[in-house]
């Protein structure tokens, strides 16, 4: 009775030794990152952490297949390390000998990422499972891009200056044209009441425009004074 | 140490020339090819060389403001599109080329330059380059419709290196050699006291440059620093992960020991992972100076993103550097359009508004070249040499025709009238002697460096590695460079050479007629 016990026991034993190793078929690497994101509040990973995790993968087999007989024992844990990372494989409940496909554990682990991480108190890159991706959300992107519509307003500000400049600069050329046209008229007339200098009015002399002649503008002392 | 040169430049060239300019300008009341010929017919050269390069200048330069306008548009997101990197294909990880550089050099070279990976592949013009530098061209031609008399002066951020770059630095940022400062000192009153003006002016400006510079100096410490960092933890997760090593085990401080460690425990692994393991060093992180103009982008986006309001201090620090562009550009089309307008050949035939139009549809129209994919490497080529080493000569030839040409009694005589007071003995010997032999030794200088230095080279953005290369120039480069200095510094003896000719030709027609 008791040899029979020791021999299924061993037997299980290799069995598992056989079924969890590096590398091996249907088996995942997992590594953790505990201090870099907790810092000073990280817990160690011991034995009951090791428990912890296989009742979530046990967790995620239930919710993926919706059958309840994947039990804390299917889910074989081996080679943990320092860096906290270790290897993990699912056995089949019905048969104690072989391992639940990839595959599988991957979509239930996919959906049940959530729940795992916050279990741990990780993220999707504190605690990473090396053979599954994780897909990023991408940023929320409006149609338009934004910076076409900052373009747009300001495009149009400076449009309607151009526009604006350019109107009124013709307006004041035309007025000018009429103005001239008009004193001409007068002048023809008789009816000059506007001071002209060589046929040019005082007004529109633009004094800073001309030169300033050296030899008249400083010397004041030539005129005796009273 | 390069605060020395600065100053010592700025006392002996950049306050006395920016004197002689503006003093130039408002006893003259023309702009720099008018100015030139009345001081001497020979001269006319040496403005219409100053007008070259301007022309130049503000072929390239109004891109510098569509890329300050990009990225001020592009600061009104949460977050800013340079603080993280987009997602690849199938969305599973961050970018190749992003992950293998920051995000903010991501940004400016793929997302806004979208530049290629060398000068002969030129690529298409980017259609959003193009509108953001259509918009920077109307917006100076806004500016110029309100008229330059009203319009401030020039500022520029300088960026110091070496004594040369010391002096074409002051040059540049004071705005000497572009008659730009003939042009607005031509509508300065004529009793205005343009030596005050130039004392205010010079001192304010190297104030600026100097604190601006202090500013980036910091920040780009900063950004070494980070960048150093970040490499080192790369380096120790790749480590800790590959030998499963407990985490805090490996620190930045005794990371070489533990790699010697492991390199000796073991030998087959390590020598595996080898060419991933990148050798981190801060004076390398210090030396890969970004060229140029991406310094201002990537360093100050950089120091941005990480701050708390990122976006408030994005738009005013884009808004800020459009302003100071804008203003440049103003100062060079000023000395385009000044001469211009000053010639009444043209102003008879078409009205100022049409000829402003006209010069900054032309000027929009090549600057379509910036904005190709190969762009940037364009703009750098008008960058270093466009300005450089014409403006040296211009310069020198200015200080030497006002003193010697015009005679140095007769200018302080006229300064005298303009402004009331005797010329200090500082600005002469000044103009007569330490200027002009401090440009020739400098354009000595200048020219046995690249004697030296044998063929010319460029830094070019290589997308596989993250990192900018140094690439030879293709030969049609070689010669656009050669172009641009050519035209600009043959103006000068061609103008003379016109001159003589005419002269002679009149000389003989009148000995015929009489």
């Amino acid at each position: 009775m008791l040899g029979v016990l020791l021999l299924a026991f061993s037997v299980v034993s290799v069995a598992s030794a056989e079924l969890c190793k590096p590398d091996a078929q249907n088996a995942f690497k997992v590594r953790l990152s505990i201090k870099t994101a907790l810092g000073d509040n990280a817990y160690a990973w011991d034995a009951n952490e090791e428990y912890l995790f296989k009742a979530m993968m046990a967790f995620a087999m239930r919710r993926y297949s919706s059958k309840s007989t994947t039990q804390i024992s299917n889910v074989l844990l081996c080679n943990v390390t320092d860096r906290v990372s270790f290897w993990f494989v699912v056995t089949d409940s019905s048969k104690n000998t072989t391992t639940v496909p990839g595959s599988e554990v991957e979509a239930a682990i996919r959906m049940n990422r959530n729940r795992i991480n916050s279990a741990f108190l990780l993220s999707d890159k504190t605690l990473q499972f090396l053979k599954i991706s994780t897909t990023l959300s991408p940023p929320v992107e409006p149609s338009t891009p934004v910076w076409l519509i900052v373009f747009g307003v300001v495009l149009s500000l400076i449009v309607a200056g151009i526009v604006f400049l350019v109107v009124s600069g013709i307006r004041k050329h035309k007025k000018k044209n009429k103005e001239s046209t008009e004193r001409e008229n007068l002048e023809e007339k008789g009816e000059v009441t506007i001071t002209i200098e060589n046929g040019i009015p005082c007004e529109t002399l633009d004094l800073k425009a001309g030169h300033v002649n050296g030899v008249f503008a400083a010397d004041d002392e030539r005129f005796t004074s009273l | 140490g390069f605060l020395i040169p600065y100053v010592i430049m700025l006392v002996v060239e950049g306050m006395p020339l920016l004197y002689l300019e503006l003093a130039v300008g408002q006893r003259m009341r023309k702009g720099s090819i008018g100015a030139w010929k009345i001081i001497s017919p020979y001269l006319c050269g040496v403005g219409v060389a100053s007008v070259v390069v301007s022309f130049f200048l503000s072929m390239y330069y109004n891109v510098i403001n569509a890329w300050a306008f990009w990225y001020l548009f592009h600061s009104f997101q949460d977050p800013l599109p340079w603080a993280t990197c987009p997602l690849n294909s199938n969305r599973t990880g961050y970018e190749e080329e992003c992950e293998k550089t920051s995000s903010t050099q991501y940004f400016w070279y793929r997302q806004t330059l979208n530049i290629s990976p060398s000068l002969e592949t030129s690529g298409n013009v980017q259609w959003e380059q193009a509108l953001c530098l259509t918009l920077a061209w109307l917006v100076v031609y806004l500016c110029i419709l309100r008229g330059t008399a009203s319009t401030g002066k020039l500022e520029q951020l300088s960026n110091p290196k070496t004594w040369i770059s010391a002096a074409t630095q002051i040059f540049f940022s004071l705005g000497l050699g572009f008659g730009s400062l003939i042009a607005f000192a031509s509508y300065n009153d004529p009793s205005n006291n343009c030596e005050r003006h130039a004392i205010i002016v010079s001192l304010i400006n190297s104030t600026t440059s100097i604190f601006a510079s202090i500013v980036t100096f910091s920040i780009y410490g900063f950004k070494a620093t980070f960048n150093y960092e970040s490499c080192i933890n790369k380096v120790i997760l790749l480590l800790m992960n590959t030998f499963d090593l407990e985490e805090g085990s490996l620190t930045a401080d005794n990371l070489s020991e533990m790699k010697d460690y492991l390199m000796a425990a073991h030998p087959q692994e390590y020598a595996q992972l080898l060419p991933q393991l990148k050798n981190c060093s801060l004076e390398a992180e210090l030396d890969t100076a970004v060229q140029g103009t991406g310094l201002a982008f990537i360093v100050y986006s950089e120091a941005i993103k990480n701050m708390e309001v990122s976006q408030l201090y994005s738009v005013l620090y884009f808004a800020m550097l459009l302003m100071l562009g804008i203003g440049s550009m103003l100062g060079n089309i000023a000395a385009i359009l000044t001469p211009l307008t000053d010639s009444k050949a043209i102003t008879s035939r078409f009205s100022k508004e049409v000829i402003s139009g006209f010069v900054c549809f032309i000027n929009c129209i090549i600057g379509l070249i910036f904005t190709m994919e190969a762009g940037n490497y364009w703009f750098d080529i008008f960058n270093d040499y466009a300005a450089t080493l014409s403006l040296l000569l211009i310069v020198l030839v200015e200080t030497i025709a006002v003193c010697y040409i015009y005679g140095l009694r007769r200018f302080e005589k006229d300064l005298h009238t303009m402004i009331g007071r005797k010329l200090n003995w500082y600005w002469k010997t000044m103009w007569a002697f330490a200027s002009p032999l401090l440009i020739i030794s400098l354009f000595i200088f200048y020219l046995t460096d690249y004697i030296l230095t044998g063929t010319l080279q460029y830094q070019a953005w290589d997308s596989t590695q993250g990192q900018l290369v140094t690439r030879d120039y293709p030969s049609y480069a070689l010669a656009v460079i050669g172009l641009l200095v050519a035209s600009s510094t043959m103006c000068i003896p061609l103008g003379a050479l016109l001159t003589f000719i005419r002269k002679r030709l009149k000389r003989e027609r009148v000995s015929t007629v009489a």
